[in-house]
């Protein structure tokens, strides 16, 4: 007999290692047998695949090729830019990471790992070449800026603007100007690979985000005009396939604009996608200020904020926390949907792959190449996929 | 109208207020006059009006048809006559529609801020002072999803206190609150009534109304049946339906 304050140890088998092992993989005896198939299925691929990646697949095409891929037609003296554009990005990383912790700090500790991870992979492909130096230099620079900002909260306050202002810096670095002769222009027609995906996805993920939001707004607008026009802009747009849209914005948008103004194809692609990701956009923000309760509306008015502060600090905060995980997955599916600017003639990563394939001496090496670029789609969908998670475990603090 | 000092002025004025939902007559000709300082309790059957009726006074509800004047300001459609209005007026609800994004200190300082323009400093004294004063300084830091339903109705009545407002509207305050709850947020009130604060409340607890209420205002049906002291209304109501309504909520 025990008496009732006396705690018992639970028995040996219900907890530790053991005992999770025996009651996720084998509690019954077709739980034991699935186990071990298993088992025998993951060795079997996986083991197939690295001795594939390792022996028998031809990297070269890959090696050969890399700055094609990265970043196109992009003239190789003018790589330079897109560097330094890289270092603008580790340094803000570096920043960030340090002034607010948390999962930034997590993403900033992330890159520095996979920089390592290139350094030691540049060493062995190409050792002391120019990128393997850049590549040292961002990793030193983010570390070290990390380290200048660790638990300066009171730098939190700039971190937005500069990380605006240096969209807009990356933008003019890479572009240039006319008849500049540090910044010879880049047309963005040279612009390709991997730099080009980056440039289509971020900026319709910056530029659809405020739009969609204000969409989503406009069609729960009292005003019958405001809200008429957004529905119909929503719905025809999400009417459309995106291949649609990006052929209309090619011949449809020098339509409307004065003869003399010409806009090129990556722009007018950028706007066809940030106006296709809009119209979902602003449909899962309308399901998050469909959720908020009218009680909260009324609290805010009563205590004296008006209709624009209440939207402000009250409506979207709560609306657009609860819809990251859908925002986040339309960002990853567009992040993918930029392969589709290769019908529209741009060369992005995906488009390298194939004019790579198309050369005689890398004839057949199909999977070397798509592989490549898969784990490389995979990688940076996976990173916002685990930002989305993180940040609504973070953001969850006093949630109801 | 002259005011003196004997006389205190009438704060909240209503004259035959009418309101349709849609084709549903909800009130049907309201007339109350508070004067400053004044306590009321509105009670009466649900589907009465009650609510409905003191949410008409900062706006929640638009009236269709009669006067609201609020400390000498008419309410119209006007929109910046509908801020200055609230600006006047706090309100507790129900539900108590804390924002449970924000915390305790910050739900009680967004409006000052924002709307009173006050430095952040101040608004956050301002808000701890309320805070000590409803009894729970030390949830400041809080989210009300960490708060007990007493403490996150003594929250809003702080958050709509820190508007420093004439009048203080209350929308079934204790309804929602488990029974030991509702003393704590009762006390709260109490000590407001006697600090002069101008309150109209919607409440069925009766033992606040005996004890605190300069009025006791029932309605039924849209209408005001019946008021008078807590003495009268209690001892000796007047009208049948009021006899009738007591005899049911006190035992």
């Amino acid at each position: 007999m025990t008496t009732a304050t006396e705690t018992l140890e639970p028995p040996r088998t219900s907890v530790g290692v053991l005992g999770w092992l025996k009651k996720n993989l084998f509690s019954t005896w077709y739980n034991t047998l699935l186990t071990f198939f298993m088992l025998w299925v993951i060795w079997a691929g996986g083991s197939a695949l690295l001795s594939w990646v390792l022996t028998t697949a031809r990297w070269e095409v890959i090696t050969a090729n890399t700055r094609l891929f990265l970043v196109g037609a992009y003239p190789p003296d003018q790589v330079w830019r897109v560097w330094l554009v890289v270092v603008i990005v580790s340094l803000l990383f570096g920043l960030s990471g340090g002034v607010w912790g948390g999962t930034i700090r997590t993403f900033t500790m992330s890159l520095a790992v996979g920089y390592a991870a290139l350094i030691a992979l540049s060493f062995l492909v190409f050792p002391l070449s120019e990128g393997f130096v850049w590549l040292f230099a961002n990793l030193v620079i983010l570390l070290v800026t990390y380290a200048l900002a660790r638990d300066r909260k009171t730098w939190q306050r700039w971190m937005i603007p500069l990380w605006l202002l240096a969209f807009g810096v990356t933008i003019v670095l890479l572009h240039g100007f006319a008849k500049s002769e540090w910044l010879p222009e880049v047309s963005t027609t040279r612009w390709g690979g991997l730099l080009l995906t980056f440039m289509l996805s971020i900026v319709s993920i910056v530029m659809s985000f405020p739009l969609g939001v204000l969409l989503a707004l406009g069609r729960r607008s009292k005003m019958p005009v405001v809200r008429l026009f957004c529905i119909l802009y929503i719905e025809l747009v999400r009417g459309v396939p995106l291949v649609t849209i990006l052929y209309m914005t090619q011949i449809m948008l020098p339509l409307f604009l004065p003869g003399d103004v010409r806009i090129d194809n990556v722009v007018r692609a950028m706007a066809g996608m940030t106006l296709f990701a809009a119209a979902y956009l602003a449909e899962n923000v309308r399901g998050g200020l469909q959720a908020i309760p009218e009680g909260q509306i009324e609290a805010a008015l009563a205590v004296g904020l008006n209709n624009a502060l209440v939207i402000l600090f009250i409506v979207l905060p709560q609306a657009l926390r609860m819809v990251i995980p859908a925002i986040v997955g339309l960002f990853i599916a567009l992040f993918k949907d930029t392969t589709l600017v290769m019908i529209v003639g741009l060369v992005d990563l995906l488009g390298v792959g194939r004019s790579v394939l198309a050369q005689p001496e890398f004839m057949g090496l199909q999977i070397e190449v798509y592989i490549f670029i898969a784990t490389i789609f995979f990688i940076f969908s996976y990173a916002m996929s685990f930002a989305s998670y993180r940040l609504e475990q973070a953001l969850g603090v006093g949630k109801r | 109208m002259n005011e003196s000092p004997q006389k205190p002025k009438d704060i909240i004025i209503c004259r035959d207020v009418h309101k349709w939902f849609d084709r549903l007559h909800v009130l049907r000709g309201v007339n109350l006059t508070v004067q400053q300082g004044q306590v009321v309790v509105l009670f009466g059957p649900s589907g009465s009006g009650k609510s409905t009726f003191i949410r008409t006074i900062n706006r929640l509800e638009e009236h269709q048809r009669g006067t609201i004047i609020v400390d000498g300001i008419e309410m119209t459609n006007d929109i910046r006559n509908i801020h200055a209005i609230r600006r006047e007026i706090g309100m507790v609800f129900q539900s108590f529609n804390l924002f449970p994004h924000l915390t305790a200190l910050q739900n009680i300082t967004l409006a000052p801020i924002w709307v009173r323009r006050w430095p952040r400093e101040k608004a956050e004294q301002v808000a701890m002072d309320l805070l000590r004063r409803v009894g729970i300084p030390e949830q400041a830091h809080k989210y009300p999803a960490q708060l007990s339903g007493g403490q996150q109705q003594r929250v809003a009545i702080a958050r709509a206190l820190a508007m420093q407002p004439k009048i203080m509207l209350f929308d079934e305050p204790t309804s929602a609150l488990d029974p030991e709850m509702i003393k704590e947020v009762l006390d709260v009130m109490t000590e407001l009534a006697r600090s002069g604060m101008t309150m109209i409340c919607v409440t069925h607890e009766m033992g606040f109304a005996r004890s605190v209420a300069d009025r006791m205002v029932f309605m039924d049906a849209g209408q005001i049946i019946e008021e008078g002291t807590p003495e009268q209304i209690f001892k000796n109501p007047q009208h049948e339906r009021t006899k009738q309504f007591l005899s049911q909520i006190l035992h």
